[in-house]
């Protein structure tokens, strides 16, 4: 039988961003899965080498607009790794308060997008609805709703006031019992069942090769987050556990994520008993940054991030290497999908919450061939010192 | 009545049944948005859509089969109208012929049979799925549909005639109220769901995940008549159901009823996620089905 290729992008209503999946189809089962990456690359870590190391942090701050918090966190950890400073303990609470409430509003805004994925666009506009008064909240401690711009390395940039605390706590509560009734009604709807269980799984096996990381490992029994493994701000003060389940299908990635963001109000909730009523530092400072090398990581939304920072003792880092958990989720895809019908890829392929922006790599197209390539680090080398030597003649 | 009046008659009831059908979909729209916490688009958005659409160009792919690409929508859009206007005809002014119930089941499936073909001419990978996933859906729920039918004409001692049937209602009572009808009535309603392709039944079109389908290469005019056919569908699937279930000739009763058909369905398409498309096979293969032969087993009752 002839296989027929249907294209899921560059620019396809399933994404946010432009990225281009081709489905190879034998009538609407996928035989393979192709995927194309370098629509939306920006070179942020070579920006990152001419800019001075506070920017940096505002800077990694717009790789993605919904981890806007996560990287400047990795980012700030690699710098205090690479000084071996502490950042004071209010300021840690208020770094925990502002990740755990980005992961609210992003596992929220992914359970919405689920269901516009699936047709149930009711569960998409009730989801986003709640997530509105988080943004809200988050406008009230940090001056914007997205891209916070409340870390800087050795502390935060905004201390939280008392009647902030009352405002948020009071959001937390009413966002407690939305979400209690949410996670029944997505939880127990047969059809929304019969569309999730047991379609794309991936098994403890295959995260393990992949190294996928983040809920898409833990919906597949593999206990891994960085906030308990190697604990950075105030996470190893507060008493919250990790969530696993074991089928590793489309249905329990869901489940991991709407049951973490109960954890997540619970870490905010004993962040905030700790800091209420009291004063504190909210930052280290630091002047210079004397030459080494330092590394961060930190779980964001969807897996763990780690930025790797060294410096020359000058005013920016001389490298400066990123890497996003959907890197590492993405080629998943290879596995989860094949075998699926063109419905079920839709759902896998939104499932593991990808982010394109993070993840996109150089990539070149050949006019002369007409053939698209990923470009190497050692290429990008070779070409620069290509073009170093070209102009030192000239 | 002379043919001259018929012709003006049937001019007029199609330009209702558009008016009505883009009408009732701006309610529905509104409706929709209402439950989900939105504002939502006025009312009169669907004429805008439609005026605009007519104005804009209409390209053709080059692969597409150009003839099959043009007629395709037309044939689909004076499917629906000409079901509609027997309809009326036979509800409103006693015109009726003897099989004029099989005529309308008939034209109603030209609606899909135009997307199909229209899907699979326009020689897109993405249309053709969609097309292949809108023909195993019209052998699914067309069987209900049609079945349910069946057991009301075998109901109204075999008269396949609108009138007749509605008529008949009125001596023998309405369909209905009888546990046969009552349980057809629910067959042919999850029919129509998938004959009017909402959700969980909108696998043809489904935009997250074929982007369109069979409609993917439409634009201009051509895609206007898709949208027109849907907003007839909508007006004539229910009527043909308050016809055969509720038979009575008093217009109150019928916009009543149409209001219960619609927002049944309005309950249906906001509460439930799309299906996979052997998922819909199997419900109206191995669910409906079951219903189905109760209800012909209950016949005398």
């Amino acid at each position: 039988m002839k296989k027929i290729i249907v294209p899921l992008g560059p620019d396809h209503p399933l994404f946010e961003e432009p990225e281009f999946f081709i489905l190879h189809c034998d009538g609407e089962n996928v035989v393979d899965v192709e995927w194309q990456a370098g629509y939306n690359h920006r070179g942020i870590e070579k920006i990152s080498e001419t800019k001075h190391w506070d920017q940096v942090t505002f800077l990694v701050e717009r790789i993605c607009g919904i981890c806007s918090n996560s990287h400047p966190v990795a980012y700030a950890n690699a710098v205090e790794n690479l000084l071996g400073i502490d950042i004071p303990e209010r300021a840690k609470y208020i770094r925990t308060i502002i990740s755990e409430m980005e992961r609210l509003h992003s596992h929220l805004l992914w359970a919405g997008l689920a269901g516009h994925f699936l047709g149930y666009n009711t569960v998409f506009m009730w989801v986003w609805k709640y997530r509105e008064p988080l943004l809200d909240m988050m406008e009230m401690l940090t001056g914007n709703r997205n891209n916070y711009s409340m870390i800087k390395i050795g502390g935060v940039r905004r201390d939280i006031n008392d009647e902030q605390i009352k405002a948020l706590r009071k959001t937390l509560d009413t966002l407690k019992t939305q979400n209690e009734m949410l996670t029944k009604v997505v939880l127990d709807d047969p059809v929304l069942q019969a569309r999730l269980v047991n379609v794309g799984v991936l098994t403890k096996k295959d995260i393990k090769d992949y190294g996928a990381v983040g809920p898409v490992a833990r919906a597949s029994g593999v206990d891994i987050d960085v906030r308990r493994d190697n604990p950075y701000a105030a996470y190893s003060f507060i008493d919250w556990k990790v969530i696993t389940r074991e089928n590793g299908d489309v249905f329990d990635k869901a489940v991991v994520r709407l049951l973490e963001c109960f954890e997540s109000i619970k870490i905010i909730q004993q962040c905030l008993d700790r800091i209420e009523n009291k004063k504190g530092e909210i930052l280290n400072e630091v002047k210079e940054i004397p030459p080494g090398e330092g590394i961060g990581r930190h779980e964001a939304l969807r897996g763990e991030v780690f930025h790797y920072v060294r410096s020359d003792g000058t005013s920016s880092p001389i490298r400066h290497k990123i890497r996003a958990p959907s890197y590492v989720n993405v080629p998943t895809f290879k596995k989860s999908c094949i075998g699926q019908t063109i419905s079920d890829v839709a759902i896998i392929l939104a499932g593991v919450d990808p982010c394109y922006c993070c993840t996109e790599r150089v990539s070149v197209y050949d006019a002369n061939t007409r053939k698209k390539k990923n470009v190497t680090w050692t290429e990008i080398v070779r070409k620069s010192q290509e073009k170093t030597k070209k102009l030192k003649k000239s | 009545m002379n043919i001259l009046n018929v012709v003006l008659l049937s001019i007029v009831w199609s330009i209702f049944l558009i008016a009505a059908g883009l009408l009732i979909l701006g309610v529905e729209r509104k409706i929709t948005a209402r439950l989900q916490w939105r504002v939502g688009p006025p009312w009169w958005q669907n004429f805008t859509d439609i005026i605009k659409l007519s104005a804009k160009e209409t390209s053709i792919p080059e692969r597409a089969n150009r003839f099959i690409f043009i007629f395709a929508p037309i044939v689909s859009f004076l499917g629906a109208l000409a079901a509609g206007v027997i309809i009326i005809f036979s509800l409103l002014y006693g015109i009726s012929f003897r099989g004029d119930l099989i005529t309308v089941i008939f034209l109603l499936t030209l609606p899909y049979s135009g997307l199909i073909l229209g899907g699979s001419s326009s020689g897109n990978a993405l249309a053709s799925v969609g097309s292949s996933r809108a023909l195993k859906l019209t052998l699914a729920c067309e069987l209900p549909f049609i079945a349910s039918l069946v057991l009301i004409i075998l109901k109204s001692n075999l008269s396949t005639s609108i009138y007749n049937i509605v008529n008949m209602q009125k001596n023998t009572g309405i369909n209905f109220f009888s546990v046969s009808g009552f349980i057809a009535f629910f067959v042919a309603f999850w029919g129509s769901i998938g004959k009017l392709g909402i959700v969980p039944f909108d696998l043809a079109e489904a935009d997250t995940e074929i982007a369109g389908g069979a409609l993917f290469e439409y634009s201009g005019i051509l895609l206007g008549f898709f949208k027109l056919t849907k907003a007839v569908l909508f007006i004539v699937v229910p009527l043909l159901l308050i016809a055969s279930f509720f038979g009575s000739f008093n217009v109150l009763a019928w916009i009543l009823e149409y209001l219960v058909i619609f927002l049944l369905l309005i309950i249906v398409k906001n509460t439930n996620p799309r299906l996979r498309i052997d998922q819909s096979l199997r419900f109206f293969w191995k669910v409906i089905i079951i219903l189905i032969i109760a209800s012909f087993v209950f016949m005398k009752i």
